[in-house]
């Protein structure tokens, strides 16, 4: 695709701008950022991408996804402030999750351990474990102000914090896992996913991008659960001390 | 140290976001009787709870249970020998059996059919109920489940937080009979919060008075006919909410 070419792609930002503008909707201002930085952000990690994969350097590709966990720590932690050591604990969250997926894929040599297939695989997982690192705190801190109460009942009656605060877990853990586990019921029949659609318009053999689709899909379920287990069972102690107390919550 | 204490405070402060809600607070619960806590709202009387049960810790300062500082037990030891009802009765989802099992679950142990409905007939509550959703009990009824809930753990000391407050008569009535066939029969050690003076004087052997986070006045409940304290004599009246 030509620079030229790309550019008529603009007329699908121009269309918003213009609904925007007619139903005074206020969301210009938005929709010119979000353009803008998805220009910049998406060609400055396309030469970047382009860099690595010429220089073919383990250590670039590891400042590569030390980027994408720093961003998506940074994007995530906004929603658990409340959570003490939240960001740590995202980290945690992040570097656990892409360790066991890419060992899984290169220990079992079901891809290649070239960069071409380590940082784009590594983004879709950090980035889909950020999303569901949102999900679960947005939900998680709701639950916890919302179920005080509770929590502090099954204190009073002799309940550890683990069983005190378990309700509110696993109904935030479901609560962010449900989309993904949903979403991937009805694949293929209502939407086909984004990184096969761009590989078969790309060329390649549709019954390769579907396997490549399945690998990708079944990668993303693992995170999912595993990015809520974790980032929940790090987190619900912080909210009490030593001596099994509540400490004073408020979600933001 | 008195030796008839259940609960014994030694002067003890208690801060929260730099606020005092305790101040000096230098007394003591005696054991197998009824303490009525009374004051005004905002007095503290809930936070004394909170301390007792170890939910909450003194800024500053002792609390002893059997002679013994409270911060020694286990938190969870501590909370199933010093059990607590609040006012608002707040149940889990689920049925009435569900909620009556819930500390002996906490334990990883069976609510028996036979101990199910030994205590709902303690509380008054028919067996029958025990099927029953939650959310389908009246005030009194969810009251009463609490209070049976709190007494599965076999506490002995039952703390209990404006429980007949939202009641009409006659479930306050059935407490009040609840309450003393209690603390008869089980000899437990009971402390209750009560804005109702009346109640106070009936219920209650021993007391507490409490304003601004202090203790004004305590002693046999029959201070409460004659306070020394003038702002406890206009409490008592009516004139201080």
């Amino acid at each position: 695709m030509s620079y030229l070419t790309l550019s008529l792609t603009l007329i699908f930002v121009l269309i918003p701008l213009f609904l925007s503008k007619t139903f005074n909707l206020g969301l210009e201002r938005d929709t010119v950022i979000a353009t803008i930085r998805s220009i910049i952000q998406l060609l400055v990690v396309g030469y970047l991408l382009q860099y690595v994969f010429d220089a073919d350097n383990m250590i670039y590709m590891i400042l590569m996804i030390g980027l994408m966990i720093g961003a998506a720590t940074q994007n995530a932690r906004k929603k658990g402030v409340t959570i003490k050591g939240v960001t740590w604990k995202l980290v945690l969250t992040f570097v656990f999750v892409e360790l066991l997926t890419q060992g899984i894929l290169l220990g079992l040599k079901i891809t290649p351990a070239t960069p071409q297939y380590i940082i784009p695989i590594s983004g879709m997982v950090v980035g889909n474990s950020m999303v569901l690192s949102i999900l679960f705190l947005n939900r998680f801190t709701a639950e916890v102000e919302t179920h005080q109460n509770e929590t502090e009942l099954i204190l009073s009656l002799g309940g550890t914090p683990k069983q005190a605060i378990h309700r509110q877990l696993i109904n935030s853990i479901k609560a962010s896992t449900i989309p993904t586990i949903e979403s991937q019921k009805t694949i293929g029949l209502v939407q086909l996913p984004g990184m096969m659609s761009g590989q078969i318009i790309a060329g390649a053999n549709p019954v390769q991008a579907v396997q490549f689709q399945l690998l990708v899909l079944f990668l993303l379920l693992t995170t999912a659960v595993i990015t809520s287990i974790l980032l929940g069972f790090l987190s619900y102690p912080t909210l009490f001390n030593q001596r099994m107390q509540m400490l004073k919550f408020t979600a933001e | 140290m008195t030796d008839n204490a259940a609960i014994q405070f030694e002067h003890v402060d208690y801060q929260a976001d730099g606020l005092a809600i305790l101040q000096n607070i230098n007394d003591y619960f005696p054991k197998g009787k009824i303490t009525a806590l009374v004051g005004p709202s905002g007095a503290g009387k809930t936070t004394v709870f909170k301390l007792c049960n170890g939910l909450k810790s003194p800024t500053t300062g002792n609390i002893l249970f059997n002679q013994q500082p409270v911060n020694t037990y286990e938190p969870v030891e501590l909370r199933r020998r010093i059990g607590l009802a609040l006012q608002d009765a707040t149940m889990i989802q689920g049925t009435v059996r569900d909620n009556l099992a819930l500390p002996l679950e906490l334990q990883a142990k069976q609510l028996s059919n036979e101990t199910a409905e030994q205590y709902m007939n303690l509380v008054g509550l028919k067996a029958e109920f025990l099927t029953r959703d939650v959310r389908d009990l009246s005030g009194g009824q969810r009251q009463k489940l609490s209070i049976a809930r709190t007494l599965i753990n076999q506490p002995e000391v039952l703390l209990l937080d404006e429980i007949t407050s939202s009641l009409d008569r006659i479930s306050r009535q059935d407490i009040e009979r609840l309450i003393l066939k209690i603390n008869k029969e089980l000899e437990t050690t009971i402390i209750w919060i009560t804005h109702n003076i009346e109640q106070a004087q009936a219920m209650g052997e021993h007391t507490w008075v409490m304003m601004d986070g202090r203790v004004v006045e305590s002693g046999e409940i029959g201070l409460l006919d004659n306070p020394k304290n003038k702002e406890v004599e206009r409490f008592i009246k009516g004139e201080v909410e």
